[in-house]
């Protein structure tokens, strides 16, 4: 993966960016010694690594701020960083930037049920703000696979999603407002508690931005009612074909799950021999999950097994209670480490419409045979988010870059059939030079220069996002 | 200013060309979809989008629909039932409310951000846009999004460009995801009672998980709209009953929500302002609001007040919109702090560095 040849200029000044930083922050919150910065030497995409100049740890918006007013003020880069769970190398540093981690910025400032919003800080991990919800009856969707881990500022940044998007859609469908930072230091308030902006929707581009436009450092975030029950059912199908059949009738059928989850053949063996849920030995399982009342869950299951029936499926398990709805999902939330077990494996993740399932899931096998490597598929089924695993073996020469170029053909192949490069996991630098396959020139452009807009010196998350060739020109004027 | 003959391209191509021409000729345009809507008062050419017209592709089975930005809106719906779908958001048709007869467009209905009733269940017009192909102010065809569920490839500018109001950028195509239509409706009616409590039966309702996909309050009548299957309707339903049984409750089968969602109560009589605020305010506002003249209603569980008088609320509630002019000078649109306001400015100088679209609409 080529990066741009840091700036010596800015490495040469290390010393004295380090002092101006340390005036405006607290002694702990500065880190340039080596051994320690290391930590933050790559992101989930452990493929790429480069240690950075140094590690700003704030626990203010307006220490974030001075951070901000110094690096902006000295033109050094700036990389914001949450958890560091991203898969596309998101939070990848450069040699001569500041990383920026919001994890200390954790505190829930305000919870307010009776107009539905919790405002936190947005170094808070996912999970915690639906835990401090809990016990008040109400949650906040978008539940990412990484949510004991990552932050709500990652996923705004990334716009993430989650198993149950299908029904309460992503972040960006659950963010009322955020604070941010500019790179002059300044800071903007976004929305907030009401529904819907006053003048451009700044806060639509903000989230999914990938760090290209401010620092989020607090965020008003929409909260629900949690459902009375939540009951999955599995369902297994002779051929994948038939089961992406099913998977479009029951969303035309008017019941509405919120998720419908995949696995192929090559991913249940995987979960079958790591985690032993039980599943069927058959080509494709779908896992439908239903929320309500009892009656309602009854009655909504009834429907999706009639439609289920009418396709001769393998087997029709409705969970009875609450271990049996566990074993369901035991399989599949254990997918990823099962995988693990294999060998090493890179996720991808792209999008194709619903009804391009089956012959997208056939191509990438004909993929599979060219490259000769293995590949399972487990996603998120019911909104045509795909995740082939692509099985490689690191320690044999060559074998990474073999995956790349098959993870790339998929890509392309999403693409193809009308879909797009990333459907949750964001482009960061591992979907980067793909991206003029999906866009246009000109589609790029535009998209820059609203970059340009928010930062127009390009310091925040430097070589992310826009493909090395096209960001050129913006690059080299914002450092003239 | 031009009288001439409103300039109406049949495709990408033509609407591409006039931007080109009155980029270069810093000529400003008018936007206009159903052409019937927004009162404009800046200057400029009215260019027609009513022509560019006509559904490309609906997937039912992938509940995507890609229209072309003049297609009427009633068409739509039409052709959306006869599938058992619709635009989840509600889409309202407004033109009542500013007492025209033509017909809301797609385009001018993502242009405006366009959302009813049960926006507090299903999100706005701007969370069923999968993507848009549009043309900005220099004349550059450009596309954003696509057609699928979930993508996070890029800027999604498909947000910036719902609800600018045509001061961005021309749509040419808007791609938005359709859901199942509910197939059973029910409403619970309180009658008599102020907008304090009707708010307390707003957040009684909306605390619960039972799905209420409306809740408004329209001349001292509290409303509550149910939808879904059969089956889930009657126990909802019963439950609502129950736990808001002090505030007497009554079922209605055909209450009028087509009407509540157009604010058909406000259709005539002065200006209209259209206030978003956080709920809990909305009663105090609304007393303020009597207090300056004339009469209110709410929507979205509070969160949207109506406000037909002759006052300025601007005073009371920051976000108000100056939806029917009714003769009040000055901009619609709420001001925005100044930072905001800066982004704002370098976002419109970056898709129209000519000025000529919708001049004067959303300025600060
Ligand atoms: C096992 C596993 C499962 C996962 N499952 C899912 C899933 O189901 N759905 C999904 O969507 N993703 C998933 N992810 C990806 C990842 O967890 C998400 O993208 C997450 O939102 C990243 O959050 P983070 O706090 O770790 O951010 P980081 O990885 O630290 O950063 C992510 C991006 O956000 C930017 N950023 C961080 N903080 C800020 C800030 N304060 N202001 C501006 N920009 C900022 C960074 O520059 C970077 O571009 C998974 C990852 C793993 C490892
Ligand atoms: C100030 C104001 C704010 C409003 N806000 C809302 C709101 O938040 N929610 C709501 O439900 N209704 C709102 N309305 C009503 C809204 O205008 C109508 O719902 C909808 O626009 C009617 O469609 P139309 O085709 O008649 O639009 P028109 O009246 O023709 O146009 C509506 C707007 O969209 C622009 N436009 C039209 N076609 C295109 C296109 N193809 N590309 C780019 N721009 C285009 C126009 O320039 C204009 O700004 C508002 C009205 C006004 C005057």
């Amino acid at each position: 993966m080529a990066m741009p040849a840091p700036d010596q200029r800015i490495i040469a000044r290390g010393p004295q960016i380090v002092a101006a930083l340390r005036a405006v922050l607290p002694a702990d919150a500065v880190i340039d010694d080596p051994q320690e910065t290391r930590a933050y030497e790559c992101d989930a995409l452990t493929a790429y690594r480069c240690p950075p100049l140094a590690v700003v740890l704030p626990r203010t918006t307006a220490e974030v701020a001075a951070v901000m007013g110094v690096c902006g003020g000295m033109g050094v880069p700036v990389v914001p960083r949450g958890a560091g769970t991203s898969l596309a190398g998101g939070a990848l540093p450069t040699a001569d930037c500041v990383i920026l981690g919001t994890m200390r910025l954790r505190e829930v400032l305000e919870i307010d049920t009776d107009n539905r919003y919790v405002r936190v800080q947005t170094g808070v991990t996912n999970l915690s703000v639906s835990a401090e919800l809990e016990p008040l009856g109400f949650f906040y969707a978008p539940d990412p696979s990484s949510q004991l881990a990552c932050t709500i500022a990652g996923n705004i940044a990334m716009n993430s999603g989650g198993a149950h998007c299908l029904k309460y859609g992503v972040t960006t469908n659950n963010l009322l407002g955020a604070t941010v930072v500019l790179t002059t230091g300044e800071v903007v308030e976004l929305g907030g508690p009401e529904m819907g902006p006053a003048g451009l929707d700044l806060l639509g581009i903000l989230c999914g931005s990938e760090g290209q436009l401010g620092v989020v450092t607090e965020a008003t975030l929409r909260i629900l009612p949690r459902p009375e029950g939540a009951r999955p059912v599995l369902i297994g199908f002779g051929s994948p074909e038939v089961a992406g059949e099913c998977v479009a009738n029951i969303i035309r059928s008017g019941v509405l799950p919120v998720a419908i989850e995949y696995m192929d053949e090559p991913c249940l063996r995987a979960v079958e021999a790591f985690a032993k849920a039980g599943y069927p030995d058959c080509p494709a399982v779908l896992i439908v999950e239903v929320e309500g009342s009892r009656a309602e869950i009854d009655d909504q299951i009834a429907r999706i097994r009639a439609i289920a029936d009418a396709l001769n499926p393998v087997e029709f398990r409705e969970s009875r209670n609450a271990d049996e709805a566990l074993a369901i999902w035991k399989g599949r939330k254990s997918a990823f480490g099962a995988m693990g077990r294999l060998g090493d494996y890179i996720c991808l993740d792209g999008t194709v419409p619903v009804g391009q399932l089956p012959y997208t899931l056939r191509r990438i096998g004909e993929l599979s045979r060219q490259h000769g490597l293995e590949v399972a598929n487990v996603f998120h089924a019911g909104d045509g988010n795909m995740h082939p695993l692509i099985l490689f073996d690191a320690n044999t020469p060559g074998d990474l870059a073999r995956a790349e170029a098959f993870g790339a053909d998929i890509l392309r192949l999403c693409v193809q059939v009308g879909g797009c490069l990333t459907g949750e996991h964001g482009v960061g630098v591992e979907k980067r030079d793909l991206m003029g396959d999906q866009y246009a020139p000109d589609d790029l452009t535009i998209q820059m220069q609203v970059k340009d807009v928010f930062d127009p010196d390009w310091l925040l998350n430097p070589a992310k996002v826009f493909p090395l060739d096209a960001s050129a020109t913006h690059r080299a004027r914002a450092a003239e | 200013m031009s009288i001439a003959l409103d300039l109406a391209p049949t495709t990408e191509a033509e609407v591409s060309e006039i931007l080109a021409d009155s980029h270069a000729r810093r000529t400003p345009l008018r936007i206009a979809g159903g052409g019937t809507r927004v009162e404009n008062p800046g200057p400029g050419e009215p260019l027609s989008l009513a022509r560019l017209s006509g559904v490309v592709t609906y997937s039912p089975a992938e509940m995507t629909l890609i229209a072309r930005p003049g297609t009427p809106l009633p068409e739509v719906r039409a052709m959306l039932a006869a599938e058992g779908q619709a635009l989840a958001f509600d889409p309202p048709d407004p033109g009542r409310i500013l007492g025209r007869n033509g017909t809301p467009t797609l385009g001018g209905m993502v242009a405006a951000n366009a959302s009813g009733p049960r926006r507090l269940l299903a999100g706005a017009c701007r969370d069923h846009l999968l993507g848009v192909r549009f043309v900005d102010g220099r004349g550059r065809f450009l596309k954003n999004g696509g057609r699928v569920m979930k993508n996070v490839t890029g800027l999604d500018l498909s947000k910036l460009l719902a609800g600018s109001h045509g001061t961005l950028a021309v749509l040419t195509e808007v791609v938005l995801k359709t859901l199942p239509l509910l197939p059973a409706r029910t409403t619970l009616a309180f009658p008599g009672v102020t907008e304090t409590t009707a708010l307390r039966i707003f957040t009684t309702a909306l605390s619960t998980p039972f799905e209420v996909s409306g809740a408004v309050h329209v001349g001292g009548t509290a409303f509550l709209r149910l939808e879904g299957l059969e089956g889930q309707l009657a126990y909802r339903r019963d439950r609502l009953l129950a736990l808001l049984a002090e505030h007497r409750p009554e079922v209605v089968d055909d209450a009028p929500w087509d009407d509540i969602r157009d604010a058909a109560h406000f259709a005539t009589g002065g200006p209209l302002w259209r206030i978003l605020c956080k709920p809990t305010d909305a009663p105090g506002i609304c007393t303020g609001l009597r207090a300056i003249g004339g009469d209110c209603s709410l929507d979205w569980g509070g969160g949207l007040i109506w406000y037909r008088g002759p006052g300025n609320p601007r005073g009371l509630a920051p976000h108000a919109t100056l939806i029917r002019r009714a003769g009040v000078q000055g901009p619609a649109f709420p001001p925005l702090p100044a930072a905001v306001a800066r982004l704002q400015d370098g976002l419109r100088r970056t898709f129209d560095p000519a000025g000529i679209l919708n001049p004067g609409l959303m300025d600060a």
